[in-house]
């Protein structure tokens, strides 16, 4: 096949064309598939970032908050009646807004109880109430409805991310009796037995889980010393003791189950109040009241229900308690799901319902300012010199190689170098936009510089000339025309590097912008922090709300990143279409 | 050559029994870019109200002595000129020498048509307004009427003026070029390779206006078509591996070389 042929006096090999050409094709056609498999990786692996980003940080947009009816008590809010801001300021509004709440559970009585109550609250639930009369003193001696802010707990549980709920209608007629402290409820439908199958469910599957445990850790034993292992032992003991006392609650089908906090809750709603069951049989219930049923009748068919929490009362925030408040006061419909204007509103909090990202944002803004002022005019005219002006010798080559280092350079490096400058040696504020904005500078120029060159070298150099032609100096012929055709590509340049700065977080943390601040910046010596580093901050806090407000700052980044890229487009499409 | 027509020779002969002024003058330039030296102390003579052709082939010089006539090879940092160039008998290296002015005088047109990407109106305004030599608006439309009138391209170009010079073809983007030269009243127009991008139609237009051009304006052009210096030039320098081989009257150039390498080239034996 490889022989070599002479033809026309040139040696080729007479392989044949076809399949020669076949060959090539199949390359072709492996390489376009090899990109578009890249292309659909690639938009797979973003979709899903994306999604799951907005999946969790949506919820972060929505508060729960309960519409109260209070009336705003002058003795409380203003007791010399001066109508003063400064007094109305400090008016006791908690007070008046925990009133309104424990007016709707008549049955709170204790201390201990009202005191779960009040947690139902944030601890700003105030400040709107207090907002609203400062603002408006003339509503003092109304009666107002005030939406008062749940606390995180409490959203979270309402937004469904504390537990799943099974709700069963009644079928038979429910009979209570009441025994002392205990309500004993019996169904004549098979209610009862139903939710005991499913409890002995919930009791194997925990059972399972126990074996595999034990299981598991004996299997770790041999590895260990004898101290470790010992305690590994008793450990291992404990569990499958419990195992065994559980086992035993299952195989008996008719024994009554006791509902322990390990457990899911059990709740039967009847007669306008709440019963929990402390245990249960396939027969009926026994519990205690979280809500005093208006009467001891009988219920009939589909006017009682059967609430089951999924997730153990031990694993949740929302103990069944605030649940059954929440749930009730849901029903009624005080409770409204509206948009958190809160998180573009405030700054930082360690509360997540009262957290919001306007102090990272105007952090952000004045950082940015910060950097652009210095950057573009520092930066383009640097490139400008270097491309065009300046001599090319030994001293301009050190530079050009250099900024290009520069450009590699790791960011905390810059970090740093801002801390021992601009911090210890020039002293300026710490946590402050003007630093951050320094500090952002000097890692940006290397890019605009860079960019800016290129867009300059791609200029034709017939339009130079063509300017010398009729007598322009050779700022003229730059400024005047070389430039602007350069704009376009330093603008995408500067994006490029505004962008980066955007999203970065390392150096700033060296210079004190990591700080928990509260207060909104006022300019560009104020304490503050920026949008990347609040999504670090928020990122590493216990709190299960705060996951969401992570998500949904990385969110609103991810929005000022395609506003910017926006911005630049249309400007770069302005600057071209007046050329 | 059969493309002379007697009444062009005769014209010819009666501009050089004239015996014109000498515009500019060349005396022993020689150019290095680095080491390597581009020309070798070429002298010549360019006559006022004439069109001076500068022929040879490829990498002869021609442009080079060209560029160096308004210092265009300035921008170029390893170039280096010896040898003396003047204007109106003052050399046009002297320090004292504004270079901008001196671009004001001697305009140029290049090889390709490089109109700013701008409008018409604003490619020809360009040099007037820079150079303060505009005292009006109405003064300035006045100005590049005249000039793209004057480059023959005003009738078809009045009704857009305000459009992108590049959207012009390329014949009507060289007139652009030539008008937006002469829009800072030259005295000498520079043309380098002015038709090499064009077609013979748009070649015969911008040719005519060479000639009518000639009124006013000392022209040097650099060419490779022998017909083009045939057809418009009164004077033609031969440039070869950076040395002038002849320079003469046209016709006596093409009809009756002295030298054999000329009669080579213009025959087309070599180049």
């Amino acid at each position: 096949m490889t022989d070599i042929t002479i033809s026309n006096g040139i040696p080729v090999t007479d392989y044949p064309r076809d399949a020669l050409v076949k060959k090539r094709y199949r390359a072709e056609r492996r390489f376009k598939f090899y990109g578009i498999a890249a292309i659909i990786l690639t938009a797979l692996f973003l979709s899903v970032v994306l999604l799951d980003v907005l999946f969790k940080g949506l919820p972060a947009f929505s508060e729960y908050r309960v519409d109260l009816k209070v009336t705003a008590d002058q003795a409380a809010l203003d007791p010399q009646n001066t109508r003063d801001p400064v007094t109305l300021l400090a008016g006791n509004y908690d007070k008046i807004i925990r009133d309104a709440l424990a007016a709707q559970f008549p049955d709170v009585s204790t201390r201990a109880e009202r005191r779960a109550l009040n947690g139902l609250l944030s601890s700003g639930a105030s400040d709107d109430f207090r907002r609203m009369i400062s603002g408006n003193p003339s509503l003092i001696g109304q009666e107002v409805t005030v939406p008062v802010l749940l606390s995180d707990d409490a959203d979270q549980f309402l937004k469904g991310y504390q537990t799943s709920e099974i709700v069963l209608e009644g079928t038979g007629t429910l009979s209570q009796t009441l025994n002392g402290e205990t309500y004993s409820l019996r169904s004549t439908g098979d209610d009862f037995a139903k939710a005991f199958q499913e409890m002995q469910g919930f009791l194997f599957e925990r059972l399972e889980k126990l074996t595999t445990e034990s299981a598991r850790l004996e299997k770790l034993i041999p590895g260990l010393d004898a101290n470790a292992a010992s305690s590994l032992q008793s450990q291992i003991d404990a569990i499958k003791a419990e195992a065994q006392t559980l086992n035993a609650r299952i195989t008996d089908a008719n024994v009554a189950i006791e509902l322990d906090e390990k457990l899911p809750s059990l709740l039967v709603n009847v007669n306008g109040g709440t019963i929990k069951a402390s245990q249960i049989s396939p027969s009926g219930i026994d519990g205690v009241k979280l809500i005093t049923p208006a009467s001891a009748e009988a219920a009939a068919p589909g006017s009682w229900s059967m609430l089951t929490l999924v997730t153990p009362e031990s694993n949740r925030r929302v103990q069944d308690q605030a649940a059954i408040w929440l749930t009730k006061m849901k029903s009624e419909g005080l409770v409204e799901r509206a948009f958190a204007t809160r998180f573009f509103t405030s700054g930082d909090s360690r509360e997540p319902e009262l957290a919001g990202i306007r102090g990272a944002l105007t952090g952000t803004l004045w950082t940015l300012a910060v950097t652009l002022l210095l950057c573009l005019p520092l930066g383009v005219g640097a490139a400008i010199y270097l491309e065009e002006f300046a001599p090319k010798n030994r001293v301009t080559e050190i530079i050009e190689i250099n900024i290009n280092n520069l450009a590699a350079v790791p960011s905390i490096v810059f970090g740093l170098l801002g801390l021992a400058m601009f911090l210890n040696f020039f002293d300026l504020p710490r946590s402050a936009p003007l630093v951050g904005g320094l500090v952002l500078a000097l890692l940006v120029m290397p890019t605009i510089i860079i960019a800016s060159r290129a867009a300059l070298r791609s200029v034709p150099p017939s339009i130079k000339e063509a300017a010398l032609g009729v007598g322009a100096s050779h700022q003229q012929a730059i400024f005047h025309h070389v430039l602007p055709l350069a704009m376009p590509g330093i603008m995408t340049g500067t994006i490029i590097g505004m962008a980066h700065a955007l999203g970065e977080t390392a150096p700033l943390l060296m210079i004190g912008m990591v700080a928990f601040i509260v207060d909104i910046p006022g300019g560009i010596t104020d304490a503050s922090t920026v949008l990347p580093v609040q999504i670090y901050l928020w990122s590493d806090l216990p709190e299960v709300a705060f996951q969401a407000k992570t998500a949904a700052a990385i969110l609103v980044l991810l929005v000022f990143l395609f506003v910017m890229n926006a911005a630049a487009i249309m400007l770069r499409r302005r600057f071209e279409r007046r050329w | 050559m059969n493309m002379l027509s007697e009444v062009d020779v005769e014209k010819k002969l009666h501009n050089s029994s004239n015996q014109p002024a000498i515009k500019m003058k060349g005396e022993n330039v020689s150019v290095f870019y680095g080491a390597k030296q581009a020309l070798f102390e070429v002298s010549l003579d360019i006559r006022e109200k004439e069109v001076t052709a500068l022929i040879g082939p490829s990498g002869c010089g021609k442009s080079t002595f060209l560029r160096c006539l308004n210092r265009m090879n300035d921008t170029i940092s390893i170039c280096k000129i010896t040898g003396n160039i003047t204007l109106d008998e003052r050399d046009i290296y002297d320090p004292k020498i504004d270079v901008v002015q001196l671009r004001a005088r001697i305009g140029m047109v290049f090889q390709k048509p490089n109109p700013f990407p701008k409008s018409i109106f604003e490619n020809v305004a360009y040099g007037p307004r820079i150079h303060g030599l505009v005292k009006s608006k109405s003064h300035l439309d006045e100005i590049v009427e005249k000039s793209l009138q004057r480059a023959g391209l005003f009738a078809e170009v009045k009704d857009r003026l305000h459009e992108s010079g590049t959207g012009l073809s390329g014949g009507q983007q060289q007139r652009l070029c030539i008008a937006r030269a002469i829009a800072v009243s030259p005295e000498v127009i520079l043309m380098d390779e002015p038709c090499s991008a064009l077609d013979p139609i748009a070649t015969a237009k911008v040719e005519e206006l060479i000639d009518e051009l000639r009124q006013n304006y000392t022209i040097v052009i650099v060419t490779h078509s022998m017909q083009q210096a045939a057809r418009v030039s009164q004077r033609t320098a031969m440039f070869h591996l950076g040395n002038i081989v002849e320079v003469g009257d046209t016709e006596m150039m093409f009809t009756s070389p002295t030298e054999k390498r000329t009669q080579d080239y213009i025959t087309g034996r070599f180049g």
